[in-house]
């Protein structure tokens, strides 16, 4: 059919560095390259590319660059390309436009406004090169105090969870993402010593062993759940919503249903797994309190259980509820928090920066008193150590990470999660592109990953003369902001750089 | 509701920060001693202060009426007197009450009115279950955020507390404390950066009896106000000192937990030690990291915390401040610099450096534990020093 669309990114190729190896032909999942025997060219489908820049790093004689296209419509504040080649493609296809991965439009990013503190003179700063620095972090309902008997402390009946840092691997399920790539996260995990999250496609038995390093969930779709996928755990998550797609289910292809995720999820092979958008025993703060205590008693209370949802208005008042109902983990996804796939409307028009959500949460929870109740996780959106500490500081007890574990991996953003044709074999079944992960490479990876972020939050501490994370915990007072507003700045709970 | 922070923050800092001599002494024999030592020793450390603050802390100055609560309330305006009185005779039965005497110094300016209070809590008005010392904390904390120029800065029985603008040494000779007499005393002289001073921010800062005395910057002040606010502590100051005394009254008071294990909380073990414990240690100090780890005090400090029976002189874990401790006899004396506790007790059973973060506690003799431990070890005059345990 003919398509007025643009070819979005541009190929060209050295031909004087080119020698026609086809490695590129080869790596292209997406069918952007061809050789013509006939005149012994490399010939291009530019009009395919994602971008996701397989071949260029793959080439071994560097000859190809993919690059924006430049082409222009005329210049027009309002209809901008993006706008326009949407615009095509419904009017061609019909259907709700998908893509992949977090919302990509430009608003704000909070943490680019937040600076952190440090120490001079009258309190010294802490080299962490000498002295201990600790990352330590427990997850789960405190009590709001202890009792001391005949000289010893009363045992609290408050189970939790132990992080060695406040980083854990965000909830990707097994069926989004390839096996290599999810087993590669749970390995990474347990080595660490932190968590990752199965997400709500069931949990495949060989790796029930890295148990104590994994968060299993209980989504609306329920997939693979019997009473071992819990107990295996370390915590239960039930999960409401996402920022990516706030108020809406999911929907995995049934092409993508192998033998094995069909076995994992509890399925029949190549059916479609419907996740709907509500959880249909849900539809108030009371049946989700039934929940949490089915699951704590199906559990014998050992493990906290955690409830996510995605930052929307009236997340505070939300959070509130859902710690009075039990939950000993609360996680807020941002509007920047990736998926495998969702209406791309959806992805970046609904919801809230999880900057200002947290902010607004960890504020309503001390204020109504119930803060050391449960944890607070966020998730969407979080860059590097910088954004870990800052989200922190806010009050945050630790992040979840996604988009940056599957950069770790290989992932480029080109947002094609939703194709099944993932070039890195991450966002994939298909058997040729998933082994391109390979688990012992793709741990270590990971393994380097929350590495560098620690040590890099443990020079943060450091420079403020801190020499423990939970004296960051919810201490605003070690941030500034900067280019905000004053209603932004109240929001966060923050003072202005110079105030 | 008043804003204090105007009056003791007024550049509207987010905490004023200030630095100290401290100087504690307590008879665990319970004699009691005049304060001409501890002001000759506080005094030895000058240096250490710029004149924008003093203040002492005594127990045991007031036997004759040892059962009501002294109240000392400095008054900046002759109305907002006349206002205090009044909520006081609303609230309290007044058994006795007294301008505390002064002798006015060239070095002393624009003091405050002092008073003080001999009361009992009324109960009328009252109509729920709460205890004598929730009643008055709770007064107090009413006085000091909704009466202007009023400010209740002590609030114990048979002790009392005198702080003001000036070196230690002034304010002593300012309130005749020579001719006070108790068993604990403790001293402070101040260093604030740029903060004008005022009468009530000096140290001791204190809440029903117990009182702190504070040298440091405590790096996690964030976090400590924002757990203590969860709990009810308004922290109207914005000093860390006001912090570490709050801290005390939820940990030991409140939430009735031995001060050995308040100052664990300040300065617990770090993790690598922890995990090296015994079963039963090792799970008390994850339950107390894990429950109050937002009260754990990060940077440099060196406090004393006094109530009656106990003192305790504590530092930070990694020790920023200095802590030196002494012991003759039955006396124990706690302080910045060693050379003030030579100055006054040349004949010393002992003087040591104490561990970071290990507390040394004194105690009155008779009340259970021993009168001396140091890091929850006993403490002898004749006992050999133990170094780097």
């Amino acid at each position: 059919m003919l398509t007025s669309l643009l070819p979005e990114f541009t190929v060209e190729r050295n031909e004087d560095r080119c020698i026609q190896c086809r490695v590129c032909e080869r790596q292209c999942s997406f069918d952007v390259y061809g050789y013509d025997g006939d005149h012994d060219v490399m010939v291009h489908r530019e009009e395919n590319c994602v971008a996701c820049q397989r071949c260029a790093v793959l080439c071994p004689t560097n000859a190809l660059n993919i690059s924006n296209n430049n082409y222009t419509y005329k210049p027009n504040a309002n209809w901008t390309r993006e706008h326009i080649q949407d615009l095509k493609k419904q009017a061609e296809t019909g259907g709700v436009l998908l893509t992949g991965m977090g919302c990509d439009k430009p608003h704000k990013i909070y943490w680019d406004h937040i600076l952190i503190n440090a120490s001079q003179v009258t309190n010294p700063s802490i080299d962490p090169l000498r002295e201990p620095m600790e990352l330590r972090t427990f997850l789960g309902r405190k009590p709001d105090h202890l009792e001391m008997k005949d000289g010893k402390l009363k045992r609290m009946d408050t189970p939790s969870v132990q992080l060695t840092t406040p980083i854990m691997f965000g909830a990707m399920s097994y069926g989004a993402i390839s096996y290599n790539s999810f087993s590669s996260l749970a390995r990474a995990a347990y080595e660490y010593g932190t968590l990752f999250n199965t997400g709500e496609g069931g949990w495949p038995k060989e790796l029930r062993k890295y148990g104590k390093a994994t968060i299993v969930q209980c989504a609306s779709g329920r997939f693979g759940i019997d009473l071992d996928y819990f107990n295996d755990a370390a915590v239960v998550e039930i999960k409401i919503g996402q920022g990516a797609k706030p108020g809406i289910g999911g929907h995995l292809p049934g092409e993508k249903v192998s033998e094995h995720i069909s076995q994992t999820r509890m399925i029949p092979e190549g059916s479609d797994a419907i996740s709907p958008a509500p959880h249909h025993d849900i539809y108030s703060i009371e049946d989700l309190q039934m929940l949490i205590h089915a699951l704590k008693e199906a559990t014998d209370y050992r493990m906290p259980v955690s409830v996510k949802i995605s930052a929307v208005h009236n997340a505070p008042a939300i959070a509130s509820g859902m710690v009075r109902a039990g939950a000993d983990i609360i996680v807020l996804d941002g509007l920047r928090g990736g998926t495998g796939a969702a209406p791309k409307i959806l992805r970046d028009n609904v919801g809230i920066p999880i900057e200002l959500a947290l902010a607004a949460v960890d504020t309503r929870l001390r204020n109504e008193g119930v803060r050391n109740w449960a944890s607070l996780v966020v998730s969407g959106g979080i860059r590097n150590s910088a954004d870990v500490f800052k989200a922190i500081a806010l009050g945050a007890d630790a992040v979840y990470i996604g988009t940056p574990a599957l950069m770790a991996l290989g992932c480029t953003v080109c947002q094609k999660c939703y194709t099944g044709k993932c070039a890195w074999g991450i966002t994939t079944q298909d058997p040729y592109l998933t082994k391109r992960v390979n688990p012992e490479i793709g741990t270590r990876s990971l393994v380097n990953l929350l590495r560098a972020w620690s040590l890099e939050i443990k020079e943060l501490l450091g420079c403020g003369g801190i020499n423990s994370i939970e004296s960051v915990r919810g201490n605003r007072l070690q941030l500034r902001g900067i280019g905000l507003e004053q209603w932004e700045l109240d929001t966060l709970g923050i003072r202005g750089a110079g105030q | 509701m008043k804003d204090l922070s105007r009056t003791n923050n007024p550049y509207n800092d987010e905490k004023v920060i200030s630095q100290c001599s401290i100087f504690g002494m307590m008879d665990t024999s319970g004699k009691l001693h005049s304060g001409k030592q501890v002001i000759t020793a506080i005094s030895n450390m000058h240096e250490r202060g710029n004149g924008l603050g003093g203040g002492f802390a005594i127990y045991g100055c007031y036997p004759e009426r040892a059962e009501d609560y002294a109240l000392h309330i400095m008054y900046h305006t002759r109305a907002s007197r006349d206002e205090t009185e009044v909520y006081l005779k609303r609230f309290f039965e007044i058994r006795h009450s007294e301008e505390i005497p002064t002798f006015p110094t060239p070095a002393i300016k624009n003091p405050p009115d002092v008073f003080r209070y001999f009361v009992q809590p009324k109960m009328e008005e009252v109509h729920e279950i709460i205890s004598d010392n929730d009643l008055v904390a709770r007064r107090v904390f009413k006085i000091n955020t909704s009466i202007d120029n009023a400010y209740v800065f002590s609030s114990g029985k048979d002790m009392g507390v005198f702080k003001g603008v000036g070196f230690p040494e002034q304010i002593a000779e300012f309130f005749g404390l020579e001719d006070y007499y108790g068993y604990i005393w403790t001293a402070h002289g101040r260093f604030p950066t740029n903060t004008q001073g005022w009468w009530g921010g000096a140290h001791p800062f204190s809440l029903l009896d117990w009182t702190v005395v504070h040298n440091g910057e405590i790096s996690s002040y964030g976090a400590n106000r924002r757990f203590l606010e969860m709990y009810g502590y308004v922290c109207t100051m914005h000093t860390d000192t006001e912090v570490v005394a709050y801290a005390v009254d939820l940990l030991a008071r409140k939430h009735e937990l031995p001060i050995e294990t308040v100052m664990d909380i300040f300065s617990p073990p770090v993790w690598e030690q922890i995990d090296r414990l015994e079963t039963q240690e090792r799970e008390y100090f994850e339950a107390l990291r894990k429950v109050y780890g937002p009260l754990l005090l990060n940077g440099p400090f060196a406090i004393i915390v006094a109530h009656h029976g106990e003192m305790v002189a504590h530092t930070d874990r990694i020790r920023l401040r200095p802590m030196v401790a002494g012991l003759s006899g039955d006396i124990v004396y706690t302080s910045s610099e060693e050379s003030s506790i030579r100055l006054i007790s040349p004949d010393l059973d002992r003087v040591w450096i104490p561990v970071g973060g290990h507390p040394v506690i004194a105690r009155l003799k008779g009340i259970p534990g021993h009168d001396i431990v140091e890091g929850g070890k006993p403490v002898g005059g004749a006992e050999p020093l133990e170094v780097g345990n």
